[in-house]
């Protein structure tokens, strides 16, 4: 096999990816990959291509060359959104997605994976105790115990991207795709995320995208670094932001907050 | 689940018992036990007339489930009613017999229209039982096929509304056409009995109008059943968030495809029942207008509630009727000037006006100290983002 060698041990892996809206690169022959049980931030300017990489993983935008293969042998390529989800990738958009006319607890009850979500065993489906506890028990990762049922709508604005990863986390993905999590939170909420986001890291892999470069260096591992559709750099914090490329097309832009 | 959920439960019960109550044993009772001229007397036509009311109220329920509840605005539920209506309606045609104007065993208006046979999809309707599970199914199985293809081709919001109002009128017209062998525009009418009980008579009215009630009863808590079940918050789901509902695992398209076919089945249950209570199905019934009007009765009693939509049902029929009476030409301004009201100033309707004030008056009762939603913390920002 010519595949470089940490394929193997990689859950997430995209080889040559092109997406191409009308004549607009988002992606451009991309090569990515992420091992199992990683926390990965991928950071770059706007229009780097930094969410269209998470469309394509969960079959929202389909590539025009290349293919994405998940977990040892388990192609991607072509198949729809929701086929994804049950193969075991969970994705927490920027923006919060949740059920506001629903309250918390019931959020994450219908989150909750299960053998059949097709209509009829949902409508004669009971919860059982276990999937209780997996519930109370997820209520408690994400620092909701209190606002079980409450109306989810009524929530703050960090505490509804909270409950959203909540829900991601019961589909029990192996891979979670996490978009921009941190965007309008207050510093306290941006730190209690970065702790969420690194005790999930224990059991899932996770693929985090950010602008704030304070949380990326609170959370990460290794960064990569998109721009134009391509992977610039890949290292450690202090690797990337010492790399003169990266320091010219991004950093140089932001101001870096010391 | 929550404490606030056993609470609803226990008072919706008993609402659900006392009202119940009223229906099925006290309208009955007043128009049987007191005489004609007492005050507490009901009429014979003031029980067929509200019997007429709560089959409609059974086509709101559905309306409601499918726009209320999963978002999905429906301009077609006419089409589902009278599918309903005309399967129970060709029954009684073919039951007149020879009391027919003309002496014939085919309906009066084929022979009016020389048709020498009986058309072949006339015949099931012999039999009573094949009428009944035909008003049932017939606008289950036709929401299927369509519902099949609109929600597979994503159709949804506005562009499903108009869909559904063109087939409103597809309908209309084929109904209306003589060649399709349904009475066209006079639709069909002058029914004599249902089982060999002769429609005239006051005690058949008010079997129907219990009928009527028992099938409320029962459609009432079949979409509270769905409500309450998981299935029933996929569908709240769907509208909250059609991408997330995706991203969780579900297929919306199928849980779009089965409230559409419930709330078919719920309104063909309405026609059947309007039939043999009014004793005329005619086109006018079935079309654009009729079908946008259901969709005000809902917005008036308020939708996201079943009790609304059977609320909403009742009391704009019963405007209806009382207005027409006085001033017939300004209805359909004062219907449209209604639902204009509603949705500017009472989104929820009735049901949404009745638990603000509730709300009010509680939150008066217990002062500042309780806030609205329990437990809720302040998040004081700290620092600047």
């Amino acid at each position: 096999m010519a595949e470089p060698s940490s394929f193997q041990n990689s859950i997430i892996y995209l080889d040559g990816v092109t997406v191409d809206y009308d004549g607009f690169k988002a992606l451009n022959h991309l090569t990515f990959m992420v091992d199992y049980k990683e926390l990965r931030v991928v950071i770059g300017p706007n229009g780097a291509g930094k969410t269209t990489l998470l469309d394509v993983i969960c079959g929202k935008t389909k590539p025009a060359a290349g293919r994405v293969v998940f977990g040892q042998d388990k192609e991607l390529t072509g198949k729809h959104a929701d086929e994804i989800v049950k193969l075991g990738i969970g994705r927490k958009f920027q923006a919060p997605s949740i059920y506001g006319n629903l309250t918390v607890w019931e959020n994450l009850d219908l989150s909750l994976k299960r053998s059949s979500k097709g209509v009829f065993p949902t409508l004669f489906g009971k919860s059982t105790a276990e999937e209780r506890a997996r519930i109370e028990e997820n209520l408690e990762t994400i620092g909701l115990k209190d606002y079980a049922h409450t109306r989810a709508g009524s929530l703050s604005h960090g505490q509804k991207q909270w409950l959203e990863i909540g829900m991601v986390i019961l589909q029990d993905p192996s891979l979670l795709l996490v978009d921009e999590p941190v965007a309008g939170m207050t510093d306290k909420e941006t730190e209690q995320t970065g702790q969420l986001l690194q005790s999930l890291a224990e059991k899932h892999a996770i693929i985090v995208i950010e602008h704030d470069m304070e949380f990326v260096r609170q959370i990460a591992r290794i960064v990569t670094v998109l721009h134009e559709g391509t992977v610039i750099c890949e290292g450690t914090v202090e690797k990337v932001q010492a790399d003169a490329r990266v320091r010219e097309i991004y950093l140089g832009r932001q101001k870096v907050a010391h | 689940m929550s404490d606030g959920t056993t609470d609803t439960n226990r008072s919706g019960g008993l609402g659900f018992a006392v009202v119940g109550a009223i229906l099925l044993v006290v309208m009955p009772l007043l128009n049987l036990l007191p005489p004609e001229d007492s005050w507490f007397h009901l009429s014979d036509f003031s029980l067929n007339r509200f019997g007429k009311f709560l089959a409609f109220a059974i086509l709101a329920l559905g309306l409601d489930l499918i726009w209320g509840y999963t978002g999905i605005l429906s301009l077609g539920q006419g089409v589902f009613f009278g599918l309903g209506a005309y399967c129970m309606g060709m029954h009684m045609m073919l039951t007149i017999g020879k009391e027919s104007v003309y002496g014939s065993d085919m309906p009066d208006f084929m022979v009016w229209n020389q048709v020498k046979e009986l058309p072949f999809f006339w015949k099931p309707f012999y039999s009573f039982p094949a009428a009944v599970i035909g008003a049932l199914l017939v606008p289950m199985a036709f929401a299927l096929v369509f519902g099949f293809f609109a929600f597979r081709s994503r159709i949804k919001g506005v562009y499903f509304a108009i869909i559904t109002q063109a087939l409103a009128l597809a309908a209309w017209l084929v109904f209306n056409r003589n060649d399709t062998n349904l009475g066209g525009t006079n639709g069909l009418t002058d029914f004599k009995q249902v089982l060999g009980y002769r429609l005239s008579e006051p005690g058949t009215q008010r079997a129907l109008y219990v009928i009527t009630v028992l099938c409320l009863g029962a459609s009432y808590l079949l979409c509270q059943w769905i409500i309450r079940s998981r299935a029933g918050r996929v569908l709240v789901a769907v509208r909250d968030s059609e991408k997330r509902v995706v991203f969780s695992g579900y297929t919306p398209a199928n849980y779009k495809l089965f409230v559409f076919v419930v709330s078919a089945g719920l309104a063909g249950l309405a026609g059947l029942l309007y039939a043999p209570q009014v004793g005329i199905i005619t086109p006018a019934q079935i079309g654009v207008l009729p079908s946008l009007e259901m969709v005000i009765w809902v917005a008036v009693g308020g939708r996201g509630s079943l009790a609304g939509a059977v609320i909403g049902a009742v009391s704009v029929n019963y405007g209806r009727s009382v207005l027409t009476n006085y001033f017939p030409e300004l209805w359909p301004f004062m219907l449209g000037g209604l639902f204009v009201l509603v949705v500017l100033l009472f989104p929820d309707g009735m049901v949404g006006m009745i638990r603000k004030g509730k709300d009010l008056l509680t939150r008066r009762k217990a002062g500042e100290e309780k806030p609205i939603v329990p437990n809720q913390k302040v998040v004081v920002p700290e620092g600047k983002r």
